[in-house]
């Protein structure tokens, strides 16, 4: 209950809007208070200032500033204001239409008698879709920092943003400050936060910039916190994103994406998991790729000294199928829980398929791998790339009915890549290339330890895995796999 | 009717500094050189020529390494051989 206070005359504000049924219902008592002398009435109206009829002196909101700054949520809402000083103060509010309780906070015994008892209000048109982000530009604190780039009027918005340097070649969406508000809803984190140092100009990088450059990649907000957890993975020391944009190699970042949020943003982890055509799945990628060229400053022929580069560096991202409850994930590789939402970074590129429609027993099809692994880099490097086997549906069908599970492939890829440096070093088969002659007399892997990752994705048709080779630095004295919760 | 558009910057906003060049050594001879080895393969072969020159130019020679090619120097690196030496010369790539 209201407590009733013994004040000489009363303060309320009320907010409506003509378009709320129950603010046309409760007109005839909107007059009644605008007209009792013993307290004074503020009305705004948000959509019609012709609202209510027959009343002087309402105010027209249509604006919302002040809705928005009241932080009106549902109209009809009446607040009462309390005096303290020169100042007035909000003492407390009501909001849609109870007939008791409109009486006793006015204190008013007779008011609305005539009326239902009851109706419920209506939505503040401050919080119809899209417009918070509308307001807080307009009328909120000032949280955007990046410096605002006015276009001229003669100018083409695409064609701004080409010919200012920000795009990878294909279009952006140009990041107007309302996207960038949007893209921060995204989050909770506050947009002047340094999430670390974009290499390779080792710049301070702001949520902000991200929200930007995550605008310009295509993403929805939705996609927000996974573009922030791909550039903390990005900045992490073990990625080595620096040397990574600098080399002469091919590699550049591949994101394998885990848990409940693949299915919440709807990334894609079946048909054509690695291809075109998802949206989640295209722009976050792209958007790691924006922002290093964009804050950090690598752009291809500067920094960027890749000799061919591969396509992935546009975007290179999709969703690991979790559909197999009794096969890890690589998330939980990584000591994660299935229910932990993971992005995991990996220095690669391109894509060689394992063609193997004829193994039916694990045994078979796990040399079939291992002999298609061989190729990553070149086929006498060893330990030198690591590598992601993308391993199909079909295939790890037949693992599964052989009784294998993903500790069982691992261990029989490392064995059936175990071998003599003789085979491997630099002139054996007439190929300069190889391993050093130190190597002559040892028993090599192909992959160093922790340096071969197995992912499952895509349709459940096709007897097609895949090898995304790594960078030729991988491990310590370059970049390693690294996963970043989201 | 279109009205002026903006847009929000996604770079660093950063401008390159432009730093005064140290005025140029007259000759190396008695002065220390430091020569940086980038940790790439073949490096030290091809600097072990560079610091006969050098040396026979009368310069001493130091030399240094990254821990590898793959980051940027480590900043306590960096003051050393500012520190150290007189001037640098830095390995870049194979």
């Amino acid at each position: 209950m209201n407590q009733v206070l013994e004040t000489q005359s009363a303060n309320y504000v009320l907010v409506v809007k003509k378009d709320c049924p129950t603010c046309t219902l409760i007109e005839p008592v909107i007059r009644s208070l605008a007209k009792n002398t013993a307290l004074s009435l503020k009305v705004y109206v948000q959509d019609d200032p012709s609202f209510p009829a027959n009343l002087d002196g309402v105010i027209d909101d249509s604006s919302l500033e002040y809705s928005y700054q009241a932080e009106i949520e549902v109209v009809p809402t009446l607040i009462r204001l309390s005096d303290e000083g020169d100042t007035q103060t909000e003492e407390s509010r009501i909001y849609g239409w109870d007939k008791q309780q409109w009486q006793s906070f006015t204190r008013i015994a007779e008011l609305g008698a005539d009326l239902v008892d009851f109706k419920p209000g209506c939505g503040s048109k401050t919080q119809d879709p899209g417009m918070s982000e509308v307001l807080a530009l307009r009328f909120g604190k000032q949280i955007l920092q990046a410096r605002s780039v006015e276009l001229a009027e003669a100018e083409d918005i695409m064609e701004a943003c080409y010919d200012r340097g920000w795009s990878d070649g294909l279009p952006v969406v140009p990041p107007t400050p309302l996207r960038v508000m949007r893209m921060l809803s995204g989050s909770p984190r506050d947009a002047a936060e340094i999430v670390g140092n974009a290499p390779p100009d080792n710049v301070p990088c702001t949520i902000e910039k991200i929200a930007i450059n995550a605008v310009m990649a295509g993403c929805k907000p939705e996609y927000f916190p996974v573009v922030i957890a791909s550039v903390e993975a990005a900045l992490q020391d073990r990625f080595c994103m620096h040397g990574l944009l600098c080399t002469t190699y091919f590699s550049a970042p591949v994101m394998v994406v885990n848990g409940p949020i693949t299915k919440q943003i709807g990334m894609n982890s079946g048909i054509n998991a690695l291809g075109q055509g998802n949206r989640a799945n295209a722009t976050i990628g792209r958007a790691l790729q924006l922002i290093i060229r964009n804050v950090g400053g690598g752009v291809p022929g500067g920094i960027d000294r890749a000799c061919m580069g591969n396509p992935g560096k546009y975007t290179y991202c999709f969703a690991e199928d979790e559909s197999d409850e009794n096969w890890l994930s690589l998330a939980m590789d990584r000591g994660f829980e299935r229910k932990d939402s993971v992005i995991s970074l990996f220095a690669g590129e391109g894509l060689q398929p394992v063609l193997d429609q004829q193994s039916r027993a694990p045994e078979s099809l796990a040399k079939s791998m291992a002999s298609s692994l061989r190729s990553v880099a070149h086929r006498k490097l060893f330990g030198m790339a690591d590598a992601i086997l993308v391993v199909c549906s079909e295939h790890r069908r037949v693992f599964r009915e052989g009784g294998w599970n993903k500790a069982d492939l691992r261990k029989a890829l490392f064995e059936e890549l175990m071998t003599p440096g003789t085979e491997v070093v630099r002139g054996a088969d007439g190929i300069a290339e190889g391993m050093p002659e130190k190597f002559k007399d040892k028993m090599l892997n192909k992959f160093r330890e922790d340096g071969l990752h197995i992912v499952t994705t895509g349709g459940t048709a096709g007897m097609f895995s895949a090898i995304i080779g790594g960078w030729v630095a991988s491990g310590e004295r370059g970049s390693q796999l690294t996963s970043q919760k989201i | 009717m279109q009205s002026t558009t903006t847009l929000l910057d996604p770079t660093a906003e950063l401008q390159t500094a432009a730093r005064q060049l140290l005025p140029r050594l007259e000759s190396i001879a008695g002065l220390t050189v430091g020569l940086l080895d980038i940790s790439k393969p073949r490096g030290k072969e091809f600097l072990d020529e560079v610091q006969k020159h050098l040396e026979e130019a009368g310069a001493k020679v130091r030399r240094y390494s990254k821990p590898t090619f793959t980051r940027i120097a480590p900043t306590e690196l960096t003051q050393q051989i500012s520190v150290e030496c007189d001037a640098v010369i830095e390995g870049l790539a194979d």
